[in-house]
């Protein structure tokens, strides 16, 4: 029974650049349909942490992970899993927007048909637009180009092609760093609609955001070795209320970093 | 401690702009090798356009014996370029044949899937093939892919012809068009192809259907630049398309392409102010033409792409 | 939303789909592979074609044999015999000339052989086959010869020798030689780069470092741009316009008071090849030039430095191997031009070297398209044995400029 309720498990998961080990020894238990997000001091490994989550990092040369990392109690490590089928089932969002220099349409249409749509298109254009709060704005010029939207239409536009394809979940970047407050806003509240159906895992140096909109927040910190680990992980209000690691504490409380 | 003001060694100062006169010599003759480049296509147009319009003022070359005929031989009142350009059509268009998917594949290849290591190993040899002079390409096709093509084709095929001439002038193109595809498929941005590998496509579906076309812009530049390089390209025709204007769109035939053609007459004994010699003169300021608008549109694409991703 | 899970391939049907996804990715793959492939072949082939015509069987005949003229056998002739032979046989008026050209006591036993071959036994080529043709089959070559051509010798020759080298033009191929078509290349790169290089860098020191940032300067860019585009054929129309004719006086060294020419000279081909790599020149110098550090200007300003005195002292040393670089690759750009050289006017047949820019001249690449396109194979042969010496002048010349970009790596 217990299993069912976890998205992902990792099991000693680090993550290494040739021999320099970049993420040591993560054991964390990702709920389903809740928002975790990661946090911690710039260059402690939370991208690259969140990157082999799906696999990015299998494009960087000289990558390799030990450990093992769980979907469904399966190790998407292990040597019969594909990455394609990974990326499929695990979508991500990434820090800046990057639409494909396609239509609107065809930004969500494309990942679709690669996977294999089978059914009307139109209306999993529109499903998915409007689960990423989009609809709206942009339905009257779906075959205009991506580039014509904002910063955030943008970013909602490539959440709304990653949940075209029907991930079990959604990997965001620092999805809002590069955008307005009042877009970060819009992409925080899309976040809480998207955890009915999708597990949400972020990575965030903004700790208000972490605070606001996660439930279970991770701390990663590097130690002198530069080797990021999770330090501390639990419910978000645990983390920012009752903190048991001391650096957590000065850390979210803003005395370093 | 420091001494009374009176006492100081007062020093005035003279800030002034001085006219330093070597300075402003060298400025000028700097300034003169600058602008010697407008100077070089004024020239061209001036004297190219000075002879050719010496053969435009022959009453009896019409512009429409010179557009609308096809047969040419100024010796002898014939004015048709189309006996020319019909052969630089052909040889252009099989080069590009050849040159494009070629050259478009290898670029995919060394940009999307080589390693670094391939990578140092496969361009040096793109590179050598750049380097080779054009005549060694035209004794490459005349005794080399000719008897080939001849022992395929048979009679059927002339000793001269264009279609050796076009195959041979692809190769030389193809490694312009491959490293000038691969700079713009490697200035698609990273993210692009992240974001297409997050939503579970393949490299290929990546490569083909994400990168390929956002460096669309950029592969249409080096595209334009291999025309200009077919039409103006002249020692593989001289020595392997044939010699002597023919009208013709088979490739298998023997024909003169307008580089062919100028670099035949003016090989001989030409002597200055025949209708032969300022005829070349109206060829070459055609070529010029054409080859500085193709360029010209593929500056303007490119610095297009650039500002896309800048 | 749930109902479009549904609508996606899941489990085994996934998997067969994506098998299928990687059946195309693989076909595609092997066709990058091909074309990329494709392109070594050609390489491959190109120069495969150029050795296998430099070396192979050939025979010929004696017009005269060699025993009319002296008993001893022909590979054993002195250089005091042949001398006699030579003067003995050939009209004094030959004689005369072939001493004018060089005095015949200080040539070589092998420049006499040659001569005595070329001019008394005069050779008569009856055909000439290919490397691989002459080793895969060489019985049928020898039986066919020996049926076809009872008198012939047949025999395996390198085209490519010394002789070959410093032989100088001769309308028998098997004794023409390169030597006045290296010299004439020689000349002619060599005014071509004293002209181009000092021009070049200083336009580009003019565009980098006091050119304004305006539409005039734009244009200018532009125009370098377009002329490096600009096909070489048009260079030589340019060429043939401006400094054969409108410059006559100056390139055909009439005010220099050189009487024996015209405007076709190795100066007038000089400069337009100088005019042709301009543009490659300053484009590559500008890249050396903005490749200098702007610190290295700040800090040179900080003392008080004019901007002259500036770029003197640091930014054009600094940039210099790059500037360097740059004109090594524009030389073997001019080195292997030929179109423009036909249109100025070089010389299909001469036999006296280049010795003032207003010789009359021929260069390697108009010497292969000369051979080329003869009708005799044994030309084909010579035409390959100078490809040669062309590629391996080029490849010598692009590895000092690698040399020279490693050697002197930028240091910042």
């Amino acid at each position: 029974m217990e299993n069912n309720n976890y998205a992902i498990e990792t099991n000693d998961l680090s993550i290494h650049y040739g021999r320099f080990t970049a993420v040591k020894s993560v054991n964390m238990k990702v709920e389903r349909q809740k928002i975790t997000a990661i946090i911690g001091p710039s260059g402690c490994g939370k991208s690259t942490l969140l990157r082999a989550f799906n696999r990015m990092n299998d494009f960087v040369p000289g990558c390799f992970v030990t450990g093992e990392l769980l979907l469904d109690k399966q190790n998407l490590y292990g040597k019969t899993i594909d990455p394609v089928e990974v990326r499929r089932k695990i979508g991500m969002v990434f820090q800046k927007p990057n639409p494909f220099p396609k239509s609107i349409y065809e930004n969500i249409a494309w990942g679709a048909r690669i996977n294999g749509f089978k059914g009307k298109m139109d209306d999993l254009v529109e499903q998915s637009l409007r689960a990423a709060a989009l609809w709206d704005e942009v339905k009257d010029k779906l075959q205009e180009s991506a580039y014509a939207l904002s910063g955030g239409q943008q970013q909602r536009l490539c959440i709304a092609r990653t949940i075209a394809i029907q991930p079990e979940i959604i990997l965001m970047d620092e999805p809002a760093s590069a955008l307005d407050p009042i877009s970060t806003l819009r992409i925080e509240e899309l976040m809480q609609e998207l955890k009915k159906n999708y597990t949400i895992i972020i990575v965030t140096h903004n700790m208000q955001q972490a605070a606001r909109a996660s439930d279970y927040t991770a701390m990663m910190m590097i130690d002198d070795k530069r080797a990021g680990s999770v330090i501390e992980f639990d419910d978000t209000k645990t983390i920012f209320m009752r903190p048991s690691d001391k650096r957590t504490e000065d850390y979210v409380t803003g005395r370093f970093g | 401690m420091k001494p009374p003001a009176e006492a100081q060694n007062f020093r005035h100062f003279d800030l002034k702009k001085k006219f330093r006169i070597s300075e402003s010599i060298i400025q000028a003759l700097l300034f003169l090798a600058g602008i010697l480049s407008i100077f070089t296509t004024l020239a061209i147009v001036y004297e190219l356009g000075k002879e050719a319009l010496l053969f435009f003022n022959i009453p009896d070359v019409t512009l429409g014996k010179f557009l609308g005929t096809t047969k040419w031989q100024p010796g002898i009142g014939q004015y048709g370029i189309w006996a020319l350009v019909s052969a630089t059509l052909v040889t252009s268009a099989i080069a590009m044949l050849i040159s494009l998917p070629l050259g478009l594949a290898s670029a995919i290849y060394l940009s999307e899937y080589a390693s670094p290591k391939m990578r140092s190993i496969l361009k040096p040899i793109l590179e050598i093939l750049a380097g080779i002079p054009t005549v060694v390409y035209g004794y490459f096709a005349l005794l080399f892919i000719t008897p080939i093509l001849k022992s395929f084709l048979g009679d059927n095929i002339q000793v001269y012809n264009m279609l050796s001439a076009g195959l041979v002038m692809g190769i030389m193109i193809l490694p312009l068009i491959s490293s000038m595809s691969e700079d713009a498929l490697s200035a698609v941005p990273r993210s692009l192809r992240e974001g297409a590998y997050a939503m579970g496509a393949t490299k290929l579906e990546t490569s083909l259907q994400i990168v390929l076309p956002a460096a669309l812009s950029g592969i249409g530049a080096a595209i334009i630049i291999g025309i200009s390089r077919a039409v103006g390209e002249t020692m593989i025709v001289a020595v392997a398309a044939g010699s002597g204007p023919n009208f013709s769109f088979n490739p298998l035939e023997a024909a003169e392409t307008m580089t062919g053609h100028i670099a035949r007459i003016s090989g001989g004994d030409l002597s200055y102010n025949s209708i032969d010699y300022t005829s070349l003169f109206a060829i070459a300021l055609m070529l010029f033409l054409v080859t500085l608008i193709l360029n010209l549109i593929s500056q303007w694409v490119v610095n297009k792409f650039r500002e896309q991703y800048e | 939303m749930s109902n479009e899970k549904i609508s996606y391939p899941e489990g085994a049907d996934f998997y067969s789909a994506l098998r299928a996804r990687y059946r195309t990715a693989a076909i595609w793959l092997s066709i990058f592979l091909g074309s990329l492939l494709i392109a070594i072949i050609a390489l491959t082939a190109l120069i495969f074609n150029v050795i296998d015509g430099a070396f192979g069987y050939i025979a010929y005949e004696y017009k005269n044999p060699p025993t009319e003229f002296t008993s001893t056998p022909v590979n054993e002739l002195t250089k005091e015999e042949l001398l006699t032979v030579l003067k003995d046989n050939l009209s004094s008026g030959a004689y005369k000339k072939l001493d004018w050209e060089k005095p015949m006591e200080s040539r070589t036993q092998a420049d006499l052989l040659e001569l005595f071959l070329e001019r008394l036994v005069r050779i008569d080529t009856k055909g000439t086959w290919k490397m691989t043709e002459s080793l895969l089959n060489g019985a049928e070559i020898r039986a066919e010869v020996a049926e076809k051509y009872p008198d012939a010798i047949l025999e395996f020759r390198s085209w490519l020798t010394p002789q070959f080298l410093v032989s100088p033009m001769s309308s028998r191929a098997e004794f023409a030689g390169v030597r006045t078509a290296i010299l004439g290349s020689l000349w002619l790169v060599g005014i071509a780069i004293l002209f181009a290089l000092p021009v070049g860098t200083g336009a580009a020191i003019y565009l980098q470092e006091y050119a304004p940032k305006n539409w005039f300067t734009r244009v200018i860019q532009t125009n370098i741009n377009n002329l490096a585009g600009v096909p070489s054929i048009v260079y030589g129309m340019l060429g043939l316009a401006l400094f054969v004719r409108v410059m006559e006086q100056f390139t055909s060294g009439a005010m220099f008071g050189v009487t024996d020419s015209n405007g076709r000279t190795v100066l007038s081909a000089g400069l337009t090849m100088g005019i042709l790599v301009l543009p490659l020149i300053i484009i590559n110098a500008q890249e050396a030039i903005k490749a200098v550090p702007d610190s290295l200007r700040q800090a040179a300003f900080g003392v008080g430095a004019t901007r002259w005195q500036t770029i003197w002292h640091h930014v054009l040393p600094n940039a210099l191997p790059g500037i360097l670089t740059g004109s090594i690759l524009a030389l073997s750009r001019a080195l292997g031009e030929t179109a423009p050289l036909i249109v100025v006017g070089a010389s299909t047949f001469i036999s006296v070297d280049p010795d003032s820019p207003f010789s009359k001249f021929t260069a390697l690449p108009i010497q292969i398209y000369q051979w080329t396109t003869r009708a005799q194979s044994e030309f084909h042969a010579i035409a390959a044995s100078a490809i040669i010496v062309l590629l391996v002048l080029l490849l010598s010349l692009n590895a000092t400029a690698i040399l020279l970009r490693n050697r002197f790596q930028r240091r910042w």
